[in-house]
């Protein structure tokens, strides 16, 4: 197991050098750079700026350079955010996306699993066809229609809740219940699938014929073999929250990482853009890394060798 | 019992009708499907959009002389009119028809679902196949590339292709087909943006296929297929394939709102669909900016498309149902 | 409704259905059966005959929806198991009567360790601590055959083979010494060498602890040194039911003399094929008007097509639904 882990850790090294060739191979390719899309400079004071970011060189010592950068964690400083090191504004800008991220799949989480198994059980119920069809209308409407929706019913008509922008705890209700919609609606389906797949199964079957109350049916025998699509979709989530964050963090003002990640690019801002690259392919290999350590523990029949 | 005998009669109207006999899988499921009431109602749901939205603006320029990129004479002063019986979706900031920007956006949004489908089709199908039938390290590696396109987030590689082949890098063929279907600029960077959907999304069908062929390329018909001497390509191609398409149909029916999803989400980013062009997603961009004041503008494009990807997803999920009778309820 | 005399369980008139796409399935119906203290009972038949909905029934385990058992009396111990509350069927489950299910492989939980499994039985039912359902565990286990059961007790299934699990399953089923066991085609899933052992695996735990067996199965040859009576089964409904001995000696219904000549023989091995019962079990959907077997039938005659044939009583113990039951009890009599 420990052995398992390690090996996953070493290949997180290689695979993300690798990510991050192909973002830079990517940008190089793309006709243009970061400063044909900013005011034209005089061409003196370019050439400086050229020589002193490197970009005067050929391209393997350019490419050179910055994996040794890479390998020492240093990403050098924004081209756009002059004097602001790469690593200093994703230190700052990544923990409102980690909040409000982490807040919503856990909203997710909570609302998703109780539907999804109440659902399951009283399948071909009202609660059953409810839930299911609001989980098909989480799917169906888009998080920055959700999301505007929410701003003019409970902010602009009933005055209960902030607008947008960053503070407290009521700040963050509406941004965070727009970015959960869809995987709630997700995991809710997932869920009942599941549960109903394993109640159909044998093993459940026997639990009943042992003479156990349906909770513990349920909690004991059934849950465990029922989430674990819930778990696999976990990895893949938490790559596209990165997406979701966008949206909500536009449409609510918030000054977090996914905002900056779509400005960098749209700038050219080529150091920000491999930073954030990079961080966040670590950030979703460690994040599939403990998902299929997680599976080790609710499924005993897979070995890490 | 008379209970009995109810039930009976209800459920076995035509117990004495012809056996089953001769009908086929496909004939089988299509009767499934129409069973099921949600993707009847997505299936009739998607069939009116698609009319209205492609005969819709002929209509109503007919009717009304209206069409999406009219701006009223006096522009400058007007500002957005609210629902009216010249106008059912109200108008936009310039006093240009909302429903028939709407149609119009729904052209190209469906446009993008169902060609970056395809695209995605061609490609998942092709690449999930040949790994999953050669095997061995041909296959890990081809998968190990997947993973890591999956690493990537697909906004950088989206905004990649648009920038390296937009603008003056424009591809010859997606040059000639704008100009075949009679626009400039804003339709080559459409056309383009198709072929970038398209290829992100084949990752998952890639994979989907992949693990359809691994359990097929073992039967004995393809045993058969290789002691006749048939070529490895026509192998996969005529034998594999066919018999995994349950799940890539099933697949792709659910790809096409993803996809639609994503294109409205750059759109909404400003990265898609760009002006005087609409799709769903830039009308919703557009909506937001006034949503205070003219809320209309977000309501009618928003609602339209949620309902449009609502009846997709009930489609989708009574083909899955359909097509794979083992998930289907006892 | 029938006294309580002697009797374990009494089945009357029981009738289960199943709301399918394609219809009513009659999965049981109509029928009737009782099994005395100690006594055991085989039930045989093809698949789709009922005979595992039946004794499902029993326990209340019918999944409903689609199932639901329409009418009829099971009394267990003078109980009307169909009265009870979920509460009260809890407490005879495991407890009272226990069950052991065909497939070992898919009946025990992947993800539990098995003294988990075995130990929530006692727990519940016997009000044992922890540690005291541990050791009940163990010597469940040991009294099993299975080797080195300490080691193996806190093991997961997939650890261990078909037939290991198949005696973890009897040791399970056996933990609360039940009064009634229904064991549903304990050996069909295993090697033909490990049937045998789980067969005298069971047959030794029914005398040790004097339980009563219903034993399921679609293979006579299985239920012959087992059983004390019989019950054949096809498309829901009870074909024919006599003592053991008298119905190998001398069936009175052509279904079973079908299924006794398809029994391998060794001692009469002639080389010629073995007998197969023409044709396949009837689709219970849609079952015709006359007697279900009739088209599969080699003594079948036109009344057979039109008219549902009568349960016919041969002598006390011995019953058999078929228009020609009599003649066929006498021509089977002395070979």
């Amino acid at each position: 197991m420990l052995k398992f882990i390690l090996k996953r850790l070493l290949i997180i090294v290689p695979m993300a050098l690798l990510v991050v060739t192909v973002t830079w191979v990517l940008i190089r390719v793309a006709p243009g750079n970061f400063y044909s899309t900013e005011r034209s400079l005089p061409p003196a004071i370019e050439e400086n700026i050229k020589k002193k970011y490197g970009l005067d060189q050929p391209w393997y010592i350019q490419y050179g350079t910055m994996m040794g950068n890479i390998l020492r964690l240093d990403f050098g400083d924004s081209l756009k955010y002059q004097g602001q090191s790469v690593n200093e504004i994703i230190a700052r800008h990544f923990p409102y996306s980690a909040i409000l991220g982490l807040l919503a799949y856990l909203l997710a989480l909570g609302i998703g699993l109780f539907a999804g198994i109440v659902a399951a059980l009283k399948q071909n119920s009202a609660f059953d066809y409810g839930s299911m069809a609001a989980a098909m209308l989480g799917l169906s409407v888009p998080n920055f229609v959700l999301g505007p929706l929410l701003v003019l019913l409970f902010s602009l008509y009933l005055y209960w809740l902030p607008p947008a922008r960053w503070g407290g705890p009521l700040y963050l209700i509406m941004p965070v219940v727009t970015l959960a919609a869809i995987y709630a609606a997700y995991i809710a389906r997932l869920t009942r699938a599941g549960m109903l797949e394993v109640m159909r199964s044998d093993y459940i079957r026997t639990a009943r014929a042992k003479g156990l109350k349906e909770s513990k049916v349920l909690l004991k025998h059934a849950l465990r073999g029922g989430i674990i699509p819930v778990v696999s979709f976990t990895g893949p989530a938490l790559a596209s929250l990165l997406a979701g964050t966008v949206v909500v963090e536009k449409v609510f003002a918030i000054p977090g990482l996914g905002n900056i990640f779509i400005q960098s690019v749209l700038n050219r801002d080529e150091p920000l853009i491999l930073g954030i690259v990079a961080f966040l392919s670590i950030l979703i290999m460690v994040a599939n890394l403990i998902v299929d350590i997680s599976y080790g523990f609710l499924d005993p029949r897979i070995r890490y060798e | 019992m008379r209970e009995e005998q109810h039930i009976k009669d209800e459920v076995m109207p035509d117990a004495d009708g012809p056996v089953v006999a001769g009908t086929s899988l496909w004939k089988d499921a299509w009767k499934r499907l129409l069973k099921n009431k949600l993707a009847v109602f997505g299936l009739v749901v998607i069939a009116i959009m698609v009319v209205v939205v492609t005969i819709g603006p002929w209509i109503q320029q007919w009717l009304t002389g209206l069409t999406p990129d009219y701006i009223p004479e006096d522009g400058d002063q007007i500002r957005s009119f609210p629902p009216s019986w010249e106008h059912p979706m109200g108008t936009d900031d310039a006093g240009r028809d909302l429903l028939a920007r709407v149609m119009q956006g729904g052209q190209i949004s469906l446009m993008v679902g169902i060609i970056s489908t395809i695209v995605s089709l061609i490609v998942g199908v092709s690449y999930g196949a040949i790994a999953g039938y050669l095997g061995g390290r041909v296959d890990n590696i081809m998968m190990r590339i997947v993973d890591i396109i999956y690493a990537i987030p697909y906004i950088l590689i989206v905004i990649v292709l648009l920038s390296v082949f937009g603008g003056e890098n424009i591809p010859g063929w997606i040059n000639s087909l704008s100009e075949f279907f009679g626009g400039g600029a804003g339709l080559n960077q459409i056309f383009l943006l198709f072929f970038a959907l398209g290829l992100v999304s084949w990752l998952t069908m890639a994979r989907v296929v992949r693990g359809q062929i691994l359990s097929l390329k073992n039967e004995e018909f393809v045993m058969a297929a290789k002691a006749t001497g048939v070529s490895t390509p026509r192998i996969i191609f005529k034998h594999l394939v066919p018999n995994a398409l349950g799940p890539v149909i099933v697949y792709a029916t659910l790809t096409v709102p993803s996809v639609m999803l994503t294109e409205a989400f750059l759109s909404f980013l400003g990265i898609g669909v760009q002006a005087p062009y609409a799709s769903w997603g830039s009308l919703a961009a557009d909506g937001i900016k006034n949503i205070a004041i003219f809320p209309w503008q977000l309501i009618f494009p928003g609602v339209t498309m949620a309902l449009t990807l609502f009846s997709l997803n009930f489609l989708g999920d009574g083909l899955r149902d359909a097509l794979d009778p083992q998930t289907r309820k006892f | 409704m029938s006294e309580n005399n002697g009797n374990l369980l009494t089945v009357n008139d029981l009738r289960t259905y199943f709301q399918t796409e394609d219809g009513v399935v009659k999965a049981v119906d109509g029928i009737s059966f009782e099994l005395k203290k100690g006594e055991t009972l085989g039930i045989v038949g093809e698949s789709g005959s009922g005979k595992s909905v039946s004794n499902l029934s029993v326990m209340r385990l019918i999944p409903e929806p689609p199932g639901k058992i329409v009418s009829g009396d099971i009394l267990f111990d003078g109980i009307d198991v169909r009265r009870l509350s979920d509460e009260e069927v809890r407490n005879i489950r495991g407890k009272r009567i226990a069950m052991i299910f065909q497939d070992p492989m898919t009946s025990l939980n992947p993800f539990l360790k098995i003294s988990t499994q075995l130990m929530e039985v006692t727990q519940i039912h016997l009000g044992h601590s922890r540690e005291q359902a541990y050791d009940h565990a163990l010597e469940m286990l040991r009294k099993v055959n299975i080797p080195a059961p300490e080691k193996r007790i806190d093991g997961y299934p997939h650890e261990f083979s078909g037939g290991m699990r198949q005696r973890v399953m009897i040791a399970m089923a056996l933990s609360c010494e039940p009064e009634l066991l229904i064991a549903d085609e304990p050996t069909t899933a295993l090697d033909v060498t490990i049937q045998a052992q789980i067969l005298e695996l069971i047959k030794g735990l029914r005398t040790e602890l004097g339980t009563s067996v219903i034993l399921i199965t679609h293979d006579l040859g299985v239920v012959a040194g087992m059983t004390d009576k019989i019950i054949v089964m096809y498309a829901g409904k009870i074909f024919e039911s006599a003592p053991t001995k008298e119905l190998f000696a001398k069936p009175a219904n052509p279904y079973t003399k079908g299924l006794l000549k398809s029994v391998p023989d060794p001692a009469h091995e002639h080389g010629e094929p073995l007998y197969q019962i023409p044709g396949l079990p009837p689709d219970v959907a849609n079952l015709p008007p006359g007697c279900p077997f009739a088209e599969r039938c080699d003594r079948a005659e036109e009344i057979c097509e039109r008219e549902f044939p009568p349960f016919v009583q041969i002598n006390e113990n011995h019953h058999s639904l078929c228009h020609f039951a009599k003649e066929v009890h006498a021509s089977s009599g002395g070979e």
